[in-house]
């Protein structure tokens, strides 16, 4: 049974979780993110489900306790933002290394400093590399779909990966917007049972978690992360599938908006994707082709999706919500155009950082992304790739 | 009603502009709409000026940043004409609704040459008789709800029971006095 709701992302967040009903919860509050572990420890103190709460001390303990749970054999899930997850550093490589498919709702936030507690994805780019799967969510809906189909993608025995189910913060976690939501059973039977194959607790096969590693093995240990996390492409799309047929809600790797017969498209991640959206649909009834390619799962990277869904266009910007300070581009450009370069497709594409610390990204900047992509297109001329919009003093 | 209708609330913190926007949304999302309501979080303290928005459509809405041209603007506190440009970006079809006890000609004064429609309420006057204390967020719900015809009165009476049943569960005693205070700024909102 469907219901029709509404609710802030922090809310559909915590819902998603009390419809899962993990066996641990352990977390620490942190702004934007601070709802979802207050709401999940009502349903806690109600009874509505029996999921251990862990209030601890920190995140690097949230992190640590849900480690300890989910090598013992549990269900764990943690939320954060920003600094919490700085604060967890340490314990994410130990999480994903040891193979544990705990999951967290990331509410993303600029991590300080100078102090700032608003939107970028700084936090998120930070652990790109950590082994944890990432999934990015345009809205409240997508926040909420993402953490039914997170148990199934990490827990899957050809992955056995952490994954993060991120969303912007204050943008979605505390905006109210319409959302359908699925029954309480119906979540429980498409999530399932978790059992484990290797666990702590089990006294008929004991078992090591976490010894020392050294020359001999760590590399093969690494590999076989690395292929995990190809693997989990696949589950990602299968269990997408699966979810689609219950729900009829579709999602892929990516989500292609009006780029068949575009000319010139932006990609990006997370909410500015639908006022990318509404932004297209605007120049469409000008007659300008423009489309949005929206990454939803940025770990693992759909490398060969991307550069097919770009081949055609005539001119791509890539929105990057936090800057590498490299020198060179944002994590998503040098990403995308890696992936462009290795698939041969040569398409003129300039980078743009954008809505760090919270600068709103309006429809206004939008166009304006638009606007130079149609003198690119025009001109030939790609000039500087590496650009700034929206901030004061280098617009351009 | 236009397809998609968006409008920015400015207010003080304590006066309940942000949950006056998320009543409006409750309201119209419970007649079928689709809807968005949140607020522009800054330094959160009491008196400072603060935003909220709304969006309201009959399709689903993708767009996810700030109001910079609203349909409508609510003015919670008439203090803040001489500190905030509550009128920017605001549709010269749209309209302004402020609570304020200021004549027509002074308050036009205060709204920056703005040609549209200019509606005012004494939500003070209404709060303090419906409630015997000041919410003035109440009547400037009820306010915007009349210019921007979003739903009829009826509809919205009867949708706002419910909401504050849901809201207030903890002291109903007020339900009754918000509910006097929606029917009065009803009747009394006036375009100058």
């Amino acid at each position: 049974m469907k219901i029709r709701e509404r609710l802030s992302g922090n809310e559909a967040a915590a819902i998603a979780m009390k419809q899962i009903n993990p066996d641990v919860v352990a977390a620490f509050p942190i702004t934007p993110s601070t709802e979802i572990p207050q709401y999940f420890s009502t349903f806690v103190s109600n009874g509505i489900v029996d999921t251990e709460f862990i209030a601890v001390e920190s995140e690097h303990s949230a992190m640590s306790a849900c480690i300890g749970a989910e090598a013992a054999g549990a269900r764990a899930m943690t939320a954060t933002s920003a600094n919490g997850l700085s604060l967890m550093w340490e314990m994410i490589y130990i999480a994903s290394s040891l193979r544990l498919p705990i999951v967290m709702s990331l509410v993303n936030r600029a991590v300080s400093g100078p102090l700032n507690i608003h939107n970028d994805h700084s936090d998120a780019m930070g652990v790109r590399d950590s082994g944890w799967i990432q999934l990015f969510s345009e809205n409240n809906q997508e926040a909420y779909d993402n953490l039914l189909m997170a148990h199934k993608i990490a827990e899957n025995e050809n992955v056995l990966l952490p994954l993060m189910v991120c969303q912007d913060g204050f943008i979605t976690s505390h905006a109210i917007e319409n959302i359908v939501l699925e029954d309480d059973d119906t979540v429980k039977k498409f999530v399932g049972e978790y059992n484990p194959k290797h666990y702590l607790l089990n006294d008929k096969e004991p078992i090591a978690v976490g010894p020392l590693d050294l020359q001999s093995y760590l590399f093969e240990h690494k590999r076989q992360q690395a292929e995990a996390m190809k693997n989990a492409k696949q589950v990602i799309i299968d269990v997408a599938k699966e979810f689609e047929k219950l729900t009829g809600r579709k999602y892929g790797l990516i989500e292609e908006y009006k780029l068949d017969d575009a000319d010139i498209a932006i990609v990006c991640m997370n909410s500015t994707a639908g006022t990318a959206k509404h932004t297209a649909d605007i120049l469409r009834e000008k007659g300008i082709k423009a489309g949005v390619l929206k990454i939803r799962v940025f770990r693992p990277f759909p490398s060969v999706e991307i550069a097919n869904a770009l081949k055609n266009i005539k001119a791509v910007a890539i929105l990057d919500k936090a800057d590498s300070l490299n020198a060179a581009a944002g994590p998503l450009f040098t990403d995308i155009t890696s992936a462009m370069y290795v698939n041969k497709v040569n398409v003129p594409t300039v980078n743009y950082i954008y809505g760090i610390g919270g600068r709103d990204a309006t429809q206004d900047d939008i166009e304006k992304v638009y606007n130079d992509l149609q003198k690119i297109v025009e001109t030939g001329e790609v000039g500087n790739p590496y650009r700034y919009l929206g901030v004061r003093g280098d617009d351009k | 009603m236009k397809d998609l209708i968006e409008i920015r609330w400015h207010g003080r913190g304590g006066q309940g502009a942000k949950t006056a926007s998320l009543l409006l949304a409750d309201a119209a999302f419970n007649t079928g709409k689709y809807i968005q309501g949140f607020p522009e979080y800054g330094p959160e303290r009491m008196g400072a000026p603060i935003t909220a928005y709304n969006r309201i459509s009959n399709n689903p809405i993708n767009i996810h940043s700030n109001i910079y041209y609203p349909d409508y603007v609510v003015v919670v506190d008439d203090s803040l004409l001489d500190s905030v440009d509550v009128t920017a970006g605001l549709k010269e079809d749209g309209a302004i609704i402020v609570n304020t006890t200021l004549d027509a000609d002074a308050l036009k004064s205060k709204l920056n040459k703005y040609n549209g429609a200019i509606y005012k309420l004494d939500a003070r006057k209404i709060s303090m008789e419906a409630l015997g204390r000041y919410f003035p967020n109440t009547p400037m719900l009820a306010g915007i709800v009349k210019i921007s015809k979003i739903m009829d009165d009826e509809e919205f009476l009867n949708n706002m029971i419910g909401s504050f049943k849901h809201k207030f569960a903890k002291k109903p005693e007020v339900i009754e006095g918000n509910m006097k205070a929606l029917k009065i700024a009803l009747n009394e909102i006036e375009k100058i």
